[in-house]
């Protein structure tokens, strides 16, 4: 009888080491995830744009990156109380107006931050692109996140293309950038 | 018997009182030590970033404007989720990461309580004559015949 508890003692102790191992492997796993895209995109390769469903800021709607399929979206990450942002906004918001017309949409993903503040940031800079709340950070690490700004650009299929953007995105970059994803670069 | 529970009653007061008061007037500094800064996921206390400064002011104005505890961090869950939380809610699944440690410790404590038992009882319990400790004959019959002839011969 000792036996077979002692037995069965161990066969627990090895299965809930077990399934530790399996979730430290699995949360390793997936924040490389985001990691890895970066260095998948800087080298060329056009791995497909991870999906996600977002409410809209200010609002109950949701907005879901599928919903652009056949059009270039620029993912830009930011958040209100980061600086860099405030200066790049109006160049997302000057190259929204500029190229939507031939099928381009900028989407802000707005994290770690407070909801009035946002809408405060979007009021303020007079954005007129659609931003999603991403509240609990969920896309962050499958796309690489690592602070704010950080820009993507995705092309019609759904994959990124270009350049991974991290931090304050210049003018010429994002020219670059959309041109290549529109598939019109020089 | 009356006085135990009444001493009880008087200790579980001497906790759940401060308690009690903290969650209906917090402060700062404990909520602080409570929160975790969602870009350097450290509690506030320890954090400079921007994110956390706007938290502290957040706080600071909803302590001012009378809300519990509980009440502001259920506001910073909706805004940042609950990760923002530096102790999981003992409330639905997250009660679980505070039971299951207990339960680990409980039935760990059991089963060693159970093999201790045991193994004192083996001790205390000898084994009968010309048995061994497994209540197994000390040789085998055909070994134990063969030995007797053999000594039989020897005394010869």
């Amino acid at each position: 009888m000792a036996g077979r508890l002692k037995i069965l003692l161990q066969a627990a102790a090895v299965v809930v080491v077990a399934l530790l191992l399996a979730l430290l492997g699995w949360k390793v796993v997936h924040t490389d995830e985001g990691r890895a895209l970066g260095a998948e995109v800087n080298s060329g390769k056009r791995p497909a744009a991870p999906a996600f469903t977002l409410p809209r800021l200010g609002s109950d709607d949701e907005i879901s990156l599928a919903s652009f399929q056949g059009k270039v979206v620029v993912l830009n990450f930011w958040a209100s109380w980061c600086g860099p942002c405030k200066d790049e906004a109006p160049l997302l918001e000057a190259a929204w107006k500029r190229y939507r017309d031939r099928g381009l949409v900028v989407l802000g993903v707005d994290a770690q931050d407070f909801d009035v503040d946002a809408q405060r940031f979007v009021d303020r800079t007079g954005i007129t692109y659609p931003i999603v709340r991403d509240k609990h950070g969920s896309t962050l690490g499958r796309y690489g996140v690592t602070g704010f700004p950080e820009t993507w650009f995705v092309d019609r299929e759904g994959r990124l293309v270009g350049e991974h953007v991290a931090g304050p995105i210049t003018e010429e970059q994002l020219e670059r950038n959309i041109l290549l994803a529109l598939g019109t670069a020089p | 018997m009356i006085l135990r529970v009444f001493a009880s009653l008087a200790l579980a007061l001497a906790f759940a009182l401060p308690a009690a008061a903290s969650n209906q007037h917090p402060t700062l500094a404990e909520l602080e030590r409570e929160v975790i800064c969602p870009t350097c996921h450290t509690t506030l206390e320890l954090s400079s970033a921007p994110i956390a400064d706007r938290m502290r002011a957040f706080i600071r104005q909803r302590i001012a404007a009378g809300d519990t505890k509980n009440e502001i961090k259920a506001k910073l869950v909706s805004q940042f989720g609950e990760s923002v939380l530096a102790a999981p809610p003992k409330s639905g699944f997250n009660l679980l990461a505070w039971l299951l440690p207990l339960v680990g410790i409980g039935v760990g404590g059991a089963a060693l309580g159970v093999l201790a038992f045991r193994w004192s009882r083996k001790r205390a319990d000898p084994a009968p004559a010309g048995l061994s400790a497994n209540g197994r004959s000390l040789l085998d019959p055909e070994l134990e015949r063969r030995v007797d002839e053999e000594l039989a011969r020897f005394d010869r």
